[in-house]
């Protein structure tokens, strides 16, 4: 799981002032810290059993979930990706890289009140499709978006 | 200058036998058709891109594959010679069918002599603010890198003739392969009070801070026009990130929308970008961002006669490319009514030295400037029997140069070597200088490398960077021209899906085995290890090996073979 979200949320939070995000993201990061560790969820290798091991049944692909992430990584080992949810009673975000050996990279439980918004960094070995998968009023819903790794060098 | 002063000074020049071989009346009727342009409107903006440092006049050859893929097929830029003049109704054999294509290219470079080159560009910038007055003249970037003069500078030559040449606003990409360190002070001492540099899309690392200014304002004849800045959306990741540790780049195109939208409220009545971004993903973004007038574009290096033009949900927006290595201005001329662009004309000038005589003061500078260098560019390391050059998607015979170089003086079996588009063009019974080997090699992680590696990462190498010429989605491509290999054979589909484009990988007619190792040699790796493993300049590399031929014969281009582009109107032979 990656946990270095700390700049880009500082960085949000100058940029945009939310208060409430700064109340919200005390309220959750002990959540995070504490909440019961599904390890075969964040050790599944496929996305089915990741699915199975989060009791997720075959989620609906949403338009009111928006990904925010550079198409091309500047660098793999630190993508940032932000996940936006307008879907009402969102609360849970999970970020998954379908080509990561383990795909369920990120989960954050949502309290009330608190804008569903998460900033996070996840690590990519290759090419691959990030999703967002929310979860709101008890049901779940995604969207993906792929990021591209690639070799540098040979610029115009 | 007036008409006639520059007429004076053109026969004044041709009297005194420097600069122009043809007679002066002659000179005259050319320079006349191809740079009396009439003013129109009332805002002009005179865009420069991609000069590669180039400050002397040089031969620049376009090339004669520049394959579109997907909706990018048979489309500006994707149109390389007789397609090309078909479609923008240029006639064979002029000056402009010369400038704009590689048609005849041996001959007609001999009739129409060398392009670019500062003192000349200035010349024909003082004509062109004489008849426009108020014009901006802005630099789209990849200014100070490319010369062996620049890079020993860094930069610093190209930052004093870009001051003199008045330059108002430019944008990044090679320029930050010095270092951010090295930007931020010419940014903050060298330009302060005269060049902005400009880039919405550079933001800082930890918070995501500005690091330049996203757009400036300057009123034109009482019209208030803002200029947005594009800088190379992929830098971290095309060239060395340890170079811009602090920095992210990206297309942005939420950012644009804020920042255009924010010039607009600003009181804008004109918005122009100033991108680097690469022509492709200008026509994109044009689409996708209302509220541009102009994007004036480069780094793909298309010299484009005429602006594409984009609908998009706010309007229309024009789309321009300005060629490279100092070959061309574009003059954009806007009438601006009512608080908005009316009307619009657009030229991109070929710079034909020969046709403009050298202002003097530019001249001087670039003369001083060189100074120190003269002697050791101007070494002679062998005579070419061929035409080199390097622009292309697959190769160029300089490139099979140095590919050879780096097979004979490593002890190779293939060899790598970056697709960049800038380089310049050697006629054939020229000499090869070491100024010519740099304008090929400048650059600041210049280290030859030689690697141990599997058939299966040679293919994964080759598979990468053609994605990142052929994607279909033109904001995965990275504007560059595919990796030069030599030694090895292979065939290429550009309209095939990434991972499926390379096959028939061939090492002297035997299969590439995907397990078995090969010995690659290459040069400008990114990675920090390279630098650190800290290998030869590959300029020293080449010299050593054209020295030690005295005459090269030309190169014999090792080429892929081509799958699924017959017929596509960006491919010639």
């Amino acid at each position: 799981m990656t946990l270095e979200y700390q700049p880009s949320r500082r960085g949000f939070l100058r940029q945009s002032g939310l208060l409430g995000l700064a109340v919200s993201a005390v309220t959750f990061l002990p959540r995070m810290a504490y909440a019961s560790w599904n390890k075969a969820a964040f050790s599944a290798k496929t996305l089915a059993d990741t699915y199975k091991a989060m009791g997720v049944g075959s989620p609906t692909a949403s338009a009111d979930i928006q990904i925010n992430a550079a198409d091309i990584a500047e660098n793999g080992a630190v993508v940032p990706v932000e996940a936006i949810s307008k879907i009402p009673n969102t609360t849970q975000i999970s970020f998954l890289v379908e080509k990561n050996p383990a795909m369920l990279t990120a989960q954050f439980d949502i309290g009330p009140d608190t804008l569903p918004q998460i900033s996070t960094r996840v690590k990519m070995g290759q090419t691959s499709n990030v999703i967002a998968l929310v979860k709101a009023d008890g049901k779940y819903y995604t969207a993906s978006k792929e990021i591209k790794v690639t070799l540098g060098g040979c610029g115009g | 200058m007036n008409r006639r002063e520059f007429l004076h000074l053109l026969s004044a020049a041709s009297a005194a036998g420097l600069t122009l071989p043809l007679d002066p009346a002659r000179a005259e009727k050319a320079a006349e058709a191809l740079y009396d342009a009439p003013a129109f409107g009332n805002v002009s903006l005179l865009h420069i891109t991609d000069c590669h440092a180039q400050l002397r006049p040089i031969y620049f050859r376009e090339p004669n594959v520049n394959i579109g893929v997907g909706a990018m097929a048979n489309r500006p830029p994707h149109l390389v010679g007789e397609a090309f003049l078909k479609h923008f109704k240029v006639e064979p054999g002029t000056r402009l069918a010369h400038a704009f294509t590689f048609l005849d290219y041996e001959r007609y470079a001999e009739l129409y002599g060398r392009v670019g080159g500062f003192a000349h560009l200035a010349t024909l910038v003082k004509r062109l603010r004489a008849t426009r007055p108020g014009a901006l003249l802005l630099d789209g970037g990849d200014t100070w890198q490319g010369s062996g003069a620049a890079m020993w500078t860094k930069g610093q030559d190209m930052v004093d003739a870009a001051k003199l040449l008045g330059v108002e606003a430019m944008t990044l990409h090679w320029e930050c392969t010095y270092g951010q360190d090295r930007v931020k002070e010419i940014a903050d001492k060298d330009f302060a009070g005269h060049i902005d540099i400009i880039a919405q899309n550079i933001k800082t690392q930890d918070f995501g801070d500005p690091v330049f200014k996203p757009y400036v304002m300057r009123a034109v004849n009482g019209v208030k026009v803002a200029i947005v800045g594009q800088a190379f959306p992929y830098t971290p990741i095309a060239n060395p990130r340890y170079m811009v540790a602090d920095w992210t780049f990206g297309i942005q195109e939420d950012n644009m929308q804020k920042t255009v939208d924010a010039a607009r409220a600003d009181g804008a009545k004109v918005v122009v970008v100033l991108s680097h971004n690469g022509m492709d993903v200008d026509l994109k973004m044009a689409s996708r961002v209302r509220g541009i007038d102009a994007i004036l574009g480069g780094h793909t290096h298309d010299g484009v006669p005429a602006p594409s033009i984009v609908d998009n949900g706010g309007g229309k927006t024009l789309v321009t490319n300005a060629g490279s290595n100092g070959k061309f201005i574009g003059v954009l001329d806007f009438d601006v009514k009512d608080g908005k662009v009316s009307d619009f004309r657009y030229r991109l000038l070929p710079i034909f030295s020969n046709l403009l005589p050298a202002d003097a003061e530019m001249e001087a500078l670039i003369a001083r400037t060189r100074a120190p260098f003269e002697i050791k560019l101007n070494e002679k390391l062998a005579v070419s029997e061929g035409l080199l050059y390097r622009r292309g998607n697959f190769n160029g015979s300089f490139d099979q140069v140095i590919l050879d170089a780096l097979i004979a003086e490593k002890d190779a079996e293939i060899a790598l070597s970056p697709g960049f588009r800038w380089g310049t063009t050697i006629l054939p019974g020229e000499p090869v200088t070491m100024e010519n080997v740099l304008d090929q090699t400048a650059i600041t992680y210049p280290y030859v490398t030689l690697t141990q590696m599997k058939g299966s990462q040679i293919k994964q190498i080759l598979e990468d960077v053609c994605d990142n010429l052929f994607n279909p989605d033109p904001y995965y491509q990275q504007g560059g021209d595919m990796v030069r290999v030599g030694g090895l054979a292979y065939s290429c589909d550009p309209t095939a899906t990434a991972g499926n484009r390379i096959g028939d990988m061939a090492l002297n007619g035997k299969p590439i085995d995907a397990g078995k190792t090969y010995k690659v040699a290459g040069w400008a790796a990114v990675s920090e290890a390279a630098r650190d493993a800290g290998g030869e300049p590959i300029w020293d590399l080449v010299a050593r090996h054209l020295r030690a031929r005295k005459t090269i014969s030309a190169p014999k281009l090792n080429l892929p073979h081509l799958k699924n582009v017959d017929g596509n109107l960006g491919l010639a032979s």
